[in-house]
C-alpha cells in the first residue's frame, strides 16, 4: 500500500494502480486489466446490492482503466446512480466519471440531467458547484436545452454564494459557446456587466470571461462594460503590490484579471468619453513604465506575470492603432525584448512586432530593428523563434527593404529547418511578387528559389512565375535568357526544367539571335534534361518541342526525329505517347499558317488572386496573411486624399500579387514577334526595356498628387496606346481598367473592363466620358455601368465613338466610386488618338512621291528629329508602324533603311491623306520623322504622337 | 483564457492527466496526445516554451519528470498561460506537499478535482491559491468525516 494516497483513500484502487505499474509488459497489463474488468462486471451484475463505497471504488477503477487508454463499455449506469447519492464523495466520483466519459446515450443524459437538476435546486453550494462543473465539462446540447435558462438566474440571484456565481458564469459561457441560440439575452445581461464591480476578485475573474465572449457577439448590448473595465483596471494597476492579498501573484497585482480586462477592451474601439479614455491611456502608460522598473523578484513567475500584462497592453495599443506615442513606445519596448536573454521574451517580441508592423504609426519603427531580426533568423537556436523571425521579416517587408529581406530569406532557406521550408518558399515568392520593382529581379528570385529549395517549390509558385512572364511582355526576353543560363547547370531541379521548358517554348525566339543560344542549342539543352524527368515534366517538354517547331522551322527535322523515335512514339505512358504521336502528325501535316495559329503564343492569363497567397492562407489560416492585407489598407489610405497616381503599368506601387496585379484583360499579346534580346549582353535587367511595350517599369514616377505630374503621366499613358488597341489602361491597389478597342472608318468601339481588385464591394460606381475643348471626336453612346462592383468582380462598359473631325485632345474618363466609405475619384485620358481612324493605303513608289510632292506647302509638313528612346530593331519598328494603322510601303524609299507609310484618316466630315517617312540613323541613335498630310493640324498632331513612339 | 486542453505526461511519454475543454472524439484525442508528446518531448532544452500547432498555441513546461502542456486559442496570451500551469502546479504542491508524479498517478481523481476548482470550461474560475485550497480541504473534510469508509475492505 503506497503512502502517497491521501484523503479518504480507496485502498482497493491504490492496490490496483500499483499492480498495473508493476506489470512488466503490455500483455501483463492487459491481462491484469481484463481480470479487473471481469471482477467489476460481476460485482455490478451480482445479486447483492453494492454499497455506495464499493460502487464508488469500482467506478473509479473503471475511470482509471479508461484513462490508461482502454475502452469502457459498462459502468455508466452505476456512475449515474452515484450522482443521486447524498454522500459528497460518491457524488463527486460520479460526476467525474460522467465528465470524462460522457456518452451520447440519450437515456443516460436524461438521468444525468435529472440528477443535475436536483443538485442545482439543493441550495447546497458544494453540490451546486459539482453540478455546474459537470455541465461545463460536458457542455452538450441536451444540457444546454435543459439548463440554459436556469443558470443565468443562479448567476445573478442576490443570495447566490460567490463560489457558485463563479462556476455559474463559466458554465454559462461554455453553454453559450456550444449553443449560442439557446442562451437568450435578457434582464440578466445588464446585471452580469455589473459583476465587473463585484467586491470578490474571483467573481470578477470568472465573470469577465463570460462578458468578453458575450461582448464579442453583441457589442452594443454590453458596451457599458468599457468604462467599468477601465476603472477596474485602473484600480488594479495603481494598487500597491500587497493591496490585493492573495490575488497578487509574485508581487504582480491580479495579473490574470488585468490581462482579461485588457482583452475585454479589445472588443471595442477606444472609449469615446474623454475622461474614460484619459484614464485608460494613463493605465497603459503606467504598464509601459513598470516594464522599465527593476524587477521586484528574481523569480521567472514575477517577470512572466508582469510581461503578460505588458504584452496584453501592447495588443490593446495595436488594436486601437490611434495613439502614435504609445505605439512607438510599445515598439521600443519590444525592441528591448528582441535582445533579452529569455528566449520566451524574444519569441513573443518577434510575434508581437508582427502586428505592430501593420500599423502605419509603428511600421517605420519596427523596420529599424531589421538587423536584429535578421540576426535572430541566423543565430537563434530554437526553430520556433527562427520561425517568428521569418514571420516578422515578412510582415515588416515593404518596397524599401524588399531586396534585403528577400535576399536574407533566400540565404536562410539554404539551411532552414525542413519543417518551415515550404512556408518560407511561399513567403519569398509572395514578397518577390508583391514588391518587385523590376520584374527581372522577380524572375531571378524565383529561379533562385527553385535552385535553393526546388523540392519545396510547389506548383503554385512555378505556375505563378510563368503567368507573370506571359502577362508581361517586358520581362519575357530576360526570362528566356535567365532560364537558358540556369538550365546550363549540370544538375538542375526538375521544377527548373519545367519553367525552362515552358518559357523557352514560348519565348525562346527572343534569345535565338545569339548563336550561343540558337534554336538548336536551346533544344539540345532542354532535351538533355528530358530523360531525367518525371512523366508530367516530359509531357511539358514535348509541348515545348512542338512550340519550337513553330518558332524555329529549322529545328523541325531534329525535333521530328526525336518525336519519331520509339521511346516517344511507343512510350508506355499513354499521355506521352499521345503527345508524341499528335505533335509529330501536326508538324508534318499542318501548314505553317495552321501551325502558327495552333501554337500561337499563350494569351495572357486572366487575373485572379495569386495562387500562392491562396496557398499560404490555406496553410496558415486566414489570420496568417492578414499582415500584407493590412498593408494595403494603409496604402489605400493615402489614396483617399486625391486622385490616385496615374502611371503606366506596373507602377512601383502596383505589385504583382494577383489581387492587385496588372494584366491585360482580354488583351491579345502584343507583337513581340521576333524581338531579339542578346542573351549574353551585359545589359542584364535593362534588356527587357528594349521590348515593344515601354511600360515605365523602371522609370515611372513615384505616387504623386501633383496635378502636373498626373497630366504628363496621363500623356505617357496615351502614348502607350498609340500603336496598340488593347491592354491595361490603369491600375492601382483598388481598381484595374483594361481596354479593348476596334476601329473601322470613322467609327470605333471601345470596351472598358473595370476590375475590382479588392474583396470589398465598390458602391456608387459611376463613369463619365467627356471631350474637352472642341468637340472633336464624338462619344456617341455610353451605357451607364452598374453602380455596384462586387469584390473581385469585373464589369464591362462599351463606348461607341465617332470621329467628327480631326482632333488633338483625348476624351477624358472620370470614375467615381466608394470604397470602404471613402470616395474615390479619378480621371484618365482615354487612348483615342487621331491615328485610330487611319485606313491604310497601298501605293507604288511612283504614286507615293507624286503625292509627297503635292503636299509641299510648308504647313502641310511636320518634321521632328529626335533621339531613339528604345532599341532600333527593325521588326519592332515595323510592328509599331503597322500598329499605327497605316500601310507600310516596301520598296518605295530609295534608302532601304527608311520606312514610309501611307494612310487616310477618316473623319465624318472629310478624309485626310497622310504620308509618313521615318529615317533612322543607327550610329547616332537618332530618327528623323516627316509627315505630310492634306490637313496641317493633322500633320502636327501625328508628328507629336509618333515622336514618342520610337 | 480559452484553454482547449491540458495534458500531463512523463518524460517517457506516459500520459498522466488529460483534460479536454471542448468536445473531441476519442480518436481525435488519441491523435492529439500522440502529436503533443512527440512534439514536446523532441524539444531541445532551454528553448522557448511556446509552439504553434494547427490553429492553436501550445504552452508547455517541465516540472521534474512531468511535462505540463496547455493548448490555448491563437489570440491568447502565452505568458499568462505559462503561469496558469505554474499556479496549477502550486495548487497540487500545496495539497500533496512536495508533489511528485506518483501523487498524480495514485490520486488522479484529486488532481481532477483541484483542476475543476481552478479552471472551468477552459477559463480561470479562481486564481487565489488560498480560496482553491480551502475548497479542496472542505471537500476532504466532507470525506473524512465518513468514518464508515475507513472500515471497508480493500476489495
Amino acid at each position: 500500500m503506497p503512502a502517497v494516497s491521501k484523503g479518504d483513500g480507496m485502498r482497493g484502487l491504490a492496490v490496483f494502480i500499483s499492480d498495473i505499474r508493476n506489470c512488466k509488459s503490455k500483455e501483463a497489463e492487459i491481462k491484469r486489466i481484463n481480470k479487473e474488468l471481469a471482477n467489476i462486471r460481476s460485482k455490478f451484475k451480482g445479486d447483492k446490492a453494492l454499497d455506495g463505497y464499493s460502487k464508488k471504488k469500482y467506478v473509479c477503477k473503471l475511470l482509471f482503466i479508461f484513462l490508461l487508454g482502454h475502452d469502457i463499455d459498462f459502468g455508466h449506469m452505476e456512475a449515474v446512480n452515484l450522482l443521486s447519492s447524498n454522500k459528497y464523495t460518491e457524488k463527486q466520483i460520479g460526476y467525474l466519471f460522467i465528465s470524462v466519459l460522457v456518452n451520447s446515450n440519450s437515456e443516460l443524459i436524461r438521468l444525468i440531467n435529472n440528477a443535475i437538476k436536483n443538485d442545482l435546486s439543493s441550495r447546497n453550494p458544494t453540490f451546486m458547484c459539482l453540478a455546474l462543473h459537470c455541465i461545463a465539462n460536458v457542455g452538450s446540447r441536451e444540457m444546454a436545452e435543459a439548463f440554459a435558462s436556469e443558470i443565468p438566474r443562479i448567476l445573478v440571484a442576490g443570495d447566490t454564494m460567490d463560489s457558485v456565481k463563479q462556476s455559474a458564469a463559466l458554465c454559462l459561457l461554455r453553454l453559450y459557446k456550444t449553443s449560442p441560440d439557446l442562451v437568450l439575452m435578457g434582464e440578466w445581461t445588464s446585471r452580469v456587466v455589473h459583476l465587473l464591480n463585484d467586491q470578490h476578485m474571483g467573481v470578477v475573474t470568472a465573470a469577465i470571461s463570460l462578458i468578453t465572449c458575450l461582448s464579442q457577439k453583441n457589442p452594443d448590448e454590453f458596451k457599458t462594460c468599457v468604462s467599468l473595465a477601465v476603472s477596474r483596471l485602473s484600480r488594479i494597476v495603481s494598487s500597491a503590490s500587497t493591496d490585493l492579498q492573495d490575488y497578487t501573484y509574485y508581487f504582480v497585482p491580479a495579473p490574470w484579471l488585468s490581462c482579461k480586462l485588457l482583452r475585454l477592451l479589445q472588443c471595442y474601439p477606444p472609449p469615446e468619453d474623454g475622461a474614460v479614455k484619459g484614464r485608460l491611456v494613463e493605465c497603459l502608460e503606467t504598464i509601459l513604465n513598470k516594464a522599465q522598473e527593476p524587477p521586484k523578484s528574481k523569480k521567472v513567475q514575477h517577470s512572466n506575470a508582469k510581461n503578460a500584462i505588458l504584452f496584453e497592453a501592447i495588443s490593446l495599443i495595436i488594436h486601437y492603432d490611434s495613439e502614435p506615442n504609445l505605439l512607438v513606445r510599445a515598439c521600443n519596448q519590444l525592441g528591448q525584448f528582441l535582445q533579452h536573454r529569455e528566449t520566451n521574451l524574444r519569441y513573443l517580441a518577434l510575434e508581437s512586432m508582427c502586428t505592430l508592423a501593420s500599423s502605419e504609426f509603428s511600421h517605420e519603427a519596427v523596420k529599424t530593428h531589421i538587423e536584429t531580426v535578421i540576426n535572430a533568423l541566423k543565430t537563434e537556436r530554437d526553430v520556433s523563434v527562427r520561425q517568428r523571425a521569418a514571420d516578422l521579416l515578412y510582415a515588416m517587408c515593404d518596397r524599401s527593404n524588399a531586396k534585403q529581406i528577400v535576399a536574407e530569406m533566400l540565404s536562410y532557406l539554404e539551411t532552414a529547418d525542413y519543417s518551415i521550408r515550404e512556408e518560407m518558399v511561399l513567403k519569398v515568392a509572395i514578397l518577390a511578387e508583391k514588391y518587385a520593382v523590376d520584374y527581372s529581379w522577380y524572375v531571378d528570385t524565383i529561379l533562385n528559389l527553385i535552385r535553393i529549395a526546388g523540392d519545396y517549390v510547389s506548383e503554385e509558385v512555378w505556375y505563378r512565375v510563368i503567368q507573370i512572364v506571359i502577362n508581361r511582355d517586358d520581362v519575357q526576353g530576360y526570362a528566356a535568357k535567365t532560364v537558358f543560363e540556369a538550365l546550363q547547370a549540370p544538375a538542375c531541379h526538375e521544377n527548373m526544367v519545367k519553367v525552362g521548358g515552358y518559357i523557352l517554348g514560348e519565348f525562346g525566339n527572343l534569345i535565338a539571335g545569339d548563336p550561343r543560344s540558337s534554336p538548336l542549342v536551346q533544344f539540345n539543352l532542354l532535351h538533355s534534361k528530358f530523360h531525367l524527368c518525371s512523366v508530367p515534366t516530359r509531357a511539358l517538354l514535348l509541348s515545348a518541342y512542338i512550340k519550337f517547331i513553330n518558332l524555329f522551322p529549322e529545328t523541325k527535322a531534329t525535333i521530328q526525329e526525336v518525336l519519331r523515335c520509339d521511346s516517344q512514339i511507343r512510350n508506355s505512358d499513354v499521355e506521352l505517347q499521345q503527345r508524341a504521336v499528335e505533335y509529330l502528325k501536326l508538324s508534318s501535316i499542318a501548314s505553317t499558317d495552321v501551325l502558327a495559329t495552333v501554337l500561337e503564343e499563350m494569351p495572357p492569363f486572366p487575373e485572379r488572386e495569386s495562387s500562392i497567397l491562396a496557398k499560404l492562407k490555406k496553410k496558415k489560416g486566414p489570420g496568417a496573411v492578414s499582415v500584407p492585407e493590412l498593408d494595403d489598407k494603409r496604402e489605400g489610405g493615402e489614396l483617399n486624399g486625391g486622385a490616385p497616381p496615374i502611371s503606366s503599368t506596373p507602377s512601383p506601387s502596383a505589385d504583382l500579387l494577383g489581387i492587385r496585379s496588372a494584366a491585360p484583360i482580354g488583351a491579345t499579346p502584343t507583337s513581340t514577334g521576333s524581338l531579339l534580346v542578346d542573351v549574353f549582353s551585359e545589359a542584364g535587367p535593362a534588356a527587357p526595356s528594349a521590348a515593344v511595350n515601354d511600360d515605365g517599369f523602371l522609370s515611372s514616377a513615384p505616387p504623386s498628387e501633383d496635378p502636373d505630374t498626373l497630366l504628363s503621366e496621363a500623356d505617357e499613358l496615351l502614348n502607350k496606346f498609340v500603336c496598340k488597341n488593347n491592354g491595361v489602361l490603369f491600375e492601382n491597389q483598388l481598381l484595374q481598367i483594361g481596354i479593348k478597342s476596334e476601329y473601322r472608318q470613322n467609327l470605333g468601339r471601345m470596351y472598358l473592363f473595370y476590375g475590382n481588385k479588392t474583396s470589398v464591394q465598390f458602391a456608387s460606381f459611376t463613369t463619365t466620358v467627356s471631350c474637352p475643348g472642341e468637340l472633336q471626336s464624338h462619344i456617341l453612346s455610353t451605357k451607364p455601368v452598374e453602380p455596384l462592383v462586387e469584390g473581385g468582380a469585373q464589369i464591362q462598359q462599351v463606348l461607341n465613338i465617332e470621329c467628327l473631325t480631326d482632333f488633338s485632345e483625348a476624351p477624358l474618363l472620370n470614375i467615381k466610386f466608394r470604397y470602404g466609405g471613402a470616395l474615390q475619384n479619378l480621371s484618365l485620358k482615354l487612348p483615342v488618338t487621331i491615328n485610330k481612324f487611319f485606313q491604310p493605303t497601298e501605293m507604288t513608289s511612283h504614286d507615293f512621291f507624286q503625292r509627297w510632292k503635292q503636299l509641299s506647302q510648308p504647313q502641310q509638313e511636320a518634321q521632328k528629329i529626335f533621339k531613339a528612346n528604345h532599341g532600333m530593331d527593325t521588326e519592332v519598328l515595323k510592328a509599331k508602324l503597322l500598329g499605327l494603322g497605316t500601310a507600310l510601303l516596301d520598296d518605295v524609299d530609295p534608302n532601304p533603311e527608311n520606312y514610309v507609310c501611307a494612310g487616310v484618316i477618316q473623319t465624318k466630315g472629310q478624309q485626310v491623306g497622310c504620308l509618313l517617312r521615318l529615317e533612322p540613323n543607327g550610329q547616332a541613335q537618332m530618327y528623323r520623322l516627316t509627315l505630310r498630310c492634306s490637313k496641317d493640324s493633322v500633320s502636327m498632331r501625328l508628328c507629336e504622337l509618333l515622336a514618342q513612339q520610337f | 483564457m480559452c484553454i482547449r486542453f491540458l495534458l500531463l505526461f512523463s518524460r517517457q511519454g506516459k500520459l498522466r492527466l488529460q483534460k479536454w475543454f471542448t468536445a473531441i472524439s476519442e480518436r481525435e484525442k488519441k491523435k492529439i496526445i500522440r502529436d503533443m508528446t512527440t512534439m514536446v518531448l523532441a524539444r531541445q532544452p532551454r528553448t522557448c516554451n511556446f509552439l504553434h500547432w494547427k490553429d492553436l498555441k501550445i504552452i508547455y513546461k517541465r516540472y521534474a519528470s512531468l511535462y505540463f502542456c496547455l493548448a490555448i486559442e491563437n489570440q491568447e496570451n502565452e505568458l499568462i498561460a505559462l503561469e496558469v500551469i505554474h499556479r496549477y502546479v502550486e495548487l497540487l504542491d500545496k495539497y500533496f506537499g512536495n508533489v511528485c508524479e506518483l501523487d498524480i498517478i495514485f490520486n488522479f481523481e484529486k488532481a481532477y478535482f483541484i483542476l475543476d476548482e481552478f479552471l472551468i470550461g477552459g477559463e480561470i474560475q479562481e486564481t487565489s491559491k488560498q480560496i482553491v485550497n480551502r475548497a479542496i480541504e472542505a471537500s476532504d473534510m466532507l470525506q473524512e468525516t465518513m468514518e464508515e469508509y475507513m472500515s471497508k475492505p480493500a476489495f
